[in-house]
């Protein structure tokens, strides 16, 4: 019997040193003649123990982590391939706590399977969201994809189900569904881990947007940042055309979907729907006046279905299981499920998937283990570089869209930044206005000149100039930002640059060094 | 607004090839510009100003399209690169690491500023924001090639094994 060994191709793992361990594991096996299968799986999220080796046994895939190449020997010696006991240790990877208290719906197969075996797919389940899509009228998609509650993982949180019923009602030569896969708030990974780890279910998911709406053609815009990504996108994509799950008459349907990734470069604008959809034309990512809405006049001035990947993955799980199934997670108007991404300063940093409700507080202590540094979490930033900051009063906060922004904060895309005690508010709030002078896409007044007016009045603030004067002046510039700017960017830079002036107003009032 | 003219740099013609090929591995696809220019930098390693004429008319742009789109986007480079380009993140994830000191630390090593390259021409610095590593940070990347939880110390060894290439 040829025991298989699992090491994750996860740019993550690999960014701490999987490879060399998946050779030292295949080099140690050769020396002792015991052959083993090695597979290379994507990450399970539990990133503070990558490289998380795994063993399968008969009584199910043990797991042994942080793992160096080092270890590897001493792994084989105790016995590994058996599951034996060892330092690195963790027992069956299934019953490790931090992945026990889980509800992975979207992420249930990622760091299980080898992401680009369409077999191993097949065999978790994959492609049955399709096939009942498959029996079904565009409209009853539609129907359920509103009925489970979905809204727009990308930050935004629209219902998917009306996106896609708008893009429905309309008639149009060609239509399309453009996934966006321009994850680039600092504190987020969940696309990446995604589409590293189960590029299938993206696929799957937007075959079945694509009956759902009526397009016969999709696009990734995947941002340049992710090369790893893109291999295992590409990978997937061409066998999915091989086996007959893209192109013509998909699975003897005679339905039709094409399917393409499509690179961005480097800036983060075109996160925003309307920037993607020029960049995806080939042009300058400026933003675009709504309306029209994408879903009636989006790419190529057709109508467009842009979702996050994380929405569109959700949508073979609702299909499989239907919409009450998928409903039946979450509370409020926050239906289902949320991939968390817990980053920054902190212990046990990594990808949870729970239902909406968790606290930060349990997020960050039951899960996170609290800060790397040992030192006391300070602030959170909750929703990538144009998420407020939150303060520790505010940490038994239910992570869910309406419960944060009560609280004058939002979940976006679900990234949880934590920052200890040494953190300096004012160099943060400084650093948000610098940020979006670098990518503002120029198009509107308060976002182009507003940001870099910002960095100025925070510089002046900082080293005492004229402080309660330029103090009153900057919230004015955040409301201009706030009201006058196009889009999200210059529309909510302003929010960790206010949160941290309101919760941590002693960060700007130092003396000047 | 100031318009350059492009300037009259000749492209070899070994280059001048590779931007034929960027451009018939493309040109009949929709709104093909950014694959192009991809294509170019690959083959390439940056956008040359010369081949902006050639890649205008290819797509019946004005090569104030192609120019603004060329600067538009920070992952497009106009000057060839070092030999390994180093992109360390500047993201809040990272700065809650220490990012800013590894990047004073990434400065000093090789003695260069963002944007610049070595005088070896072995290594170009960029800053980058989010690599998306943000749960082992701080994050580099090299070339292609993701790092995470890098410290100094780690800094200087992957430069070192880089070199040694």
């Amino acid at each position: 019997m040829i025991t298989t060994v699992y090491v994750p191709q996860d740019a993550a793992a690999l960014s701490v040193g999987a490879e060399r361990v998946a050779r030292a594991i295949a080099a140690e096996a050769e020396r002792r003649g015991t052959p083993i299968r090695l597979v290379r799986n994507g990450t399970r999220g539990l990133l503070w123990l990558e490289p998380l080796v795994e063993v399968a046994t008969p009584n199910g895939r043990h797991a042994y982590g942080p793992v160096t190449a080092r270890d590897v020997p001493s792994l084989f010696e105790a016995g590994f391939l058996q599951g034996a006991s060892h330092p690195l240790h963790h027992g069956l990877t299934e019953e490790i706590p931090f992945l026990k208290n889980q509800q992975r719906l979207t992420f249930a197969r990622v760091g299980v399977i080898d992401p680009t075996s369409l077999t191993d797919y097949l065999a978790h389940d994959g492609y049955a969201g399709l096939r009942r899509a498959l029996e079904m009228q565009p409209t009853e998609i539609v129907k359920t994809v509103l009925d489970s509650g979905l809204r727009g993982r990308g930050g935004a949180a629209f219902p998917t189900g009306i996106k896609w019923q708008t893009v429905l009602d309309q008639a149009a030569p060609q239509k399309y569904i453009a996934c966006n896969a321009d994850e680039g708030d600092s504190g987020t990974f969940a696309d990446r881990m995604l589409m590293e780890g189960d590029p299938f279910m993206l696929i799957e998911g937007m075959t079945i947007a694509g009956l759902a709406v009526g397009a016969t053609r999709g696009f990734i815009y995947l941002r340049a940042e992710y090369p790893h990504a893109h291999k295992t996108l590409e990978a997937a994509i061409a066998t999915a055309y091989r086996e007959g799950y893209l192109g013509r008459d998909i699975l003897g349907s005679g339905k039709t979907f094409d399917l393409e990734v499509r690179l961005g470069a480097g800036a983060y604008i075109c996160g925003e729907e309307t920037s993607m959809l020029e960049s995806l034309e080939g042009k300058r990512g400026e933003v675009r006046v709504r309306p029209p809405l994408p879903a009636i006049k989006g790419l190529f001035g057709q109508p467009t279905v842009v979702n996050n990947v994380i929405s569109l993955a959700s949508v073979p799980v609702i299909l499989q299981h239907g919409a009450e199934f998928y409903q039946s997670f979450g509370v409020g108007k926050s239906r289902g499920t949320i991939p968390l991404q817990l980053a920054g300063n902190i212990k046990r940093g990594g990808l949870y998937e729970r239902a909406f409700g968790l606290t930060l507080r349990e997020l960050l202590y039951d899960f996170g283990g609290g800060s790397a540094s040992g030192r006391p979490i300070r602030a959170v930033q909750v929703g990538g570089p144009l998420g407020a900051y939150i303060p520790a009063s505010q940490f038994d906060t239910p992570l869910d869209y309406e419960a944060l922004s009560a609280i004058g904060a939002l979940l976006g895309h679900g990234g949880v930044v934590a920052f200890d005690d040494t953190v300096d508010m004012a160099k943060m709030a400084r650093y948000a206005m610098e940020f979006c002078a670098a990518e503002s896409c120029g198009k509107c007044t308060p976002c182009r000149i507003g940001s870099t007016r910002g960095v100025e009045l925070l510089d002046r603030i900082i080293a005492n100039v004229e402080r309660d004067k330029n103090l009153q002046l900057v919230q004015e510039l955040c409301e201009t930002m706030v009201h006058g700017s196009l889009c999200g960017l210059g529309g909510m830079t302003p929010f960790p640059v206010q949160s941290a002036l309101k919760h941590f107003p002693e960060d700007f009032m130092r003396t000047a060094q | 607004m100031n318009t350059t003219p492009a300037r009259p740099e000749t492209l070899d013609a070994r280059t001048r090839e590779q931007i034929d090929l960027a451009l018939s591995q493309y040109q009949s696809q929709p709104g093909p510009l950014l694959q192009v220019l991809h294509a170019v930098q690959n083959r390439i390693g940056y956008i040359p100003d010369a081949a902006i004429p050639i890649i205008a008319s290819a797509l019946n742009l004005s090569r104030a399209d192609v120019h603004g789109v060329v600067t538009f986007y920070h992952y497009f480079r106009r000057q060839p690169p070092g030999r390994h380009i180093v992109r360390v993140c500047q993201a809040e994830s990272c700065k809650a690491m220490r990012a800013d000191e590894l990047t004073e630390h990434a400065k000093a090593k090789l003695r260069i500023d963002f944007h610049q390259t070595t005088a070896d021409g072995a290594f170009t610095l960029e800053p980058v924001y989010c690599l998306g590593n943000c749960a082992c940070s701080p994050a580099v990347m090299i070339d292609e090639e993701l790092y995470g939880r890098v410290t100094p110390e780690r800094f200087d060894e992957l430069i070192e094994e880089k070199s040694a290439k």
